[in-house]
């Protein structure tokens, strides 16, 4: 029996009721949100579940939201099921003033660095993390540099302005 | 002699503890790692105890970057992961970018896409094999296929100018359609390849000193490598049939009949042997996708783009001359075509792997957040698995078999 969405969405609604939530299909993939409490026992139903199998961790990342009072950064888990083909993605909101995520190295090896990358960029705190350092950055850095509060360029520069970059608009 | 202990008979200073293990610096600079990674290896007279890899040299921050580059100025960066066969890089951006804006390309565009995402293949897994190969004393082989690498960049700089970082291609096509030397220089690759390439699997295949130095060197079981998120060849070699060519067909992929050869052990040697057999149906694919190129007819055969004027930058003479071209260019360039709302994920089988993208936008003129799915980076971490209780030397093919690229691992 091919996996569907629809089917997937139901066993996680059975399992997990009210708290898994955002169920959207953006260009064809499965996505929702679930609290960051829950993130490594979602991870665990689907892994384990003998119906979905999600057991291959394609990507992990976080993205930053500043507006977002409450739930600034997300992590975003990209997970395939290479049985069926079927890839899923799911997100977990986090506090930045408090980024603390459980870590996923337990079941997927792989996510270590990956982990280590969102924390180097974003800043977000693994739990349970065998070896949270930097990975790309030096370790001296005191910032984590892909959060939005670091623009690109030169302040000092008004040619440059959001607004021709499509998003937000300035007075000059 | 009261200040000196003796042991065995290596003399050391009173009070001083003797250090049972070396530690060794392979790197950052080292002519046998091919690239700036350091690996610091503990070692037991030659056994490896522990490596521990040290990345980001050459990290250039190209998921900021990109925060602030219009959709076809992104094109650039990509060359720079994988610069060994950029032009899949390139192509999996584009295809991302048409999937976020609704962009279908013609069959044509599909398939000149798919010769030249080939010929990257093809060139890629030329460098990493024959580079197991100098690694493991083997020169010959190397300056040899050197020589159809060399053909193949020069297919590359007829199609799009450059040769190593290539830029090719646009959003909804190529810039420019095949000049016929292009397809002249394609057809002297498909005819005189062939030979080298089994020249290159006789010298190496079944040579005796090149099996015993590579089977059983850094293998890895097919449950490992999917719980460390390896993909591509260094997958298939563990056995597992993973490639997103088959699995999730883009720029029309479900049109060719290829397979997809698989390893068992999971070691150097089966890694080699799935790049030289991934080489082989890399030329069937490009045979077949050339065959449906020459197929069209009339004005098709002439079609290398998709008619998305909003997207595609007209051709600059027709910017000079022609009043909408003018309008598209300066409407391109200066940011005022809207960019749809989205989030999505785009995978493309690169040479080392599932290279994904992961964009999101905000209808901003650029992405709200970019993210590359670089295979290396995601299975260099196996690193120190594969090598725990090899010899120094079994580091060195590791790390070749692998095919790490400095440039994909730092982004």
């Amino acid at each position: 029996m091919a996996l569907t969405y629809e089917h997937i969405k139901q066993r996680l609604v059975e399992k997990f009721g009210e708290q898994v939530t955002g169920f959207e299909e953006p260009f064809g993939m499965l996505t929702f949100e679930a609290p960051k409490e829950l993130n490594l026992k979602i991870m665990q139903f689907l892994f384990d579940d003998a119906e979905l199998q999600f057991r291959f961790l394609t990507d992990l990342q976080a993205v930053h939201y500043p507006d977002n009072t409450g739930k600034e950064l997300a992590v975003v888990y990209h997970l395939h099921n290479l049985t069926e083909n079927i890839r899923i993605r799911f997100k977990v909101y986090t506090d930045i003033s408090k980024p603390d995520v459980y870590s996923a190295t337990a079941l997927f090896s792989g996510a270590n660095w990956m982990e280590r990358e969102t924390y180097d960029f974003f800043g977000v705190n693994f739990v349970g993390h065998p070896n949270l350092k930097r990975v790309l950055n030096v370790d001296e850095m005191d910032y984590f540099p892909m959060r939005k509060e670091f623009p690109l360029e030169d302040q000092t520069r008004i040619d440059k302005d959001d607004e021709m970059f499509g998003r937000g608009g300035s007075v000059i | 002699m009261s200040d000196v202990i003796q042991h065995s008979n290596i003399r050391l200073p009173e009070g001083s503890i003797e250090k049972q293990t070396t530690t060794l610096n392979l790197g950052p600079t080292h002519p046998a790692t091919h690239g700036v990674f350091q690996n610091i290896l503990e070692l037991d007279g030659e056994r490896i105890i522990s490596a521990e890899q040290t990345v980001g040299y050459i990290h250039r921050a190209f998921e900021k970057l990109a925060e602030r580059r219009p959709l076809y100025q992104i094109t650039t960066l990509t060359d720079r992961l994988n610069y060994c066969s950029s032009p899949i890089n390139n192509m999996g951006w584009h295809l991302t970018c048409e999937k976020l804006l609704g962009v279908k390309t013609p069959k044509r565009v599909d398939y000149l896409r798919v010769i030249i995402m080939e010929l990257a293949r093809i060139a890629d897994h030329l460098i990493c094999n024959s580079i197991v190969g100098v690694d493991s004393g083997a020169y010959t082989g190397f300056l040899y296929v050197m020589q159809y690498r060399e053909l193949i960049y020069e297919i590359y700089e007829e199609v799009c100018g450059s040769r190593l970082t290539t830029n090719m291609g646009r959003i909804g096509g190529f810039e420019r359609n095949f000049t016929p030397l292009a397809f002249e220089k394609l057809e002297k690759f498909l005819r005189e390849y062939p030979k080298v390439l089994k020249e290159f699997e006789n010298l190496f295949s079944r040579n005796r000193i090149f099996m015993e130095r590579l089977m059983g060197a850094g293998p890895i079981s097919a449950d490992r490598a999917l719980n460390y998120g390896f993909t591509g060849p260094n997958l298939r070699a563990a056995g597992v049939d993973y490639d997103v060519r088959v699995h999730t067909p883009y720029s029309s992929y479900e049109d060719f009949d290829f397979e997809v050869p698989v390893g068992s052990t999971g070691d150097c040697y089966d890694r080699f042997l799935v790049r030289n057999q991934e080489m082989w149906q890399s030329l069937r694919i490009i045979e077949q996708a050339y065959q449906k190129v020459q197929a069209f007819k009339g004005a098709e055969a002439e079609v290398f783009h998709a008619d998305v004027p909003e997207y595609y930058l007209p051709e600059k003479k027709d910017v000079y001359t022609k009043m909408e071209a003018l309008i598209y260019h300066f409407k391109i360039v200066m940011g005022e075509i809207d960019i749809p709302k989205g989030e999505l994920y785009f995978p493309v089988e690169g040479a080392n792997g599932e290279l994904g993208f992961y964009l999101i936008s905000d209808g901003g003129r650029t992405p709200y957040r970019l993210h590359f799915r670089r295979p290396c980076f995601i299975y260099y971490q196996a690193y120190e698995e594969l090598t725990k209780g090899a010899m120094l030397a079994d580091a060195i093919i590791v790390m070749s078999s692998l095919n790490l690229i400095a440039g994909e691992l730092d982004a």
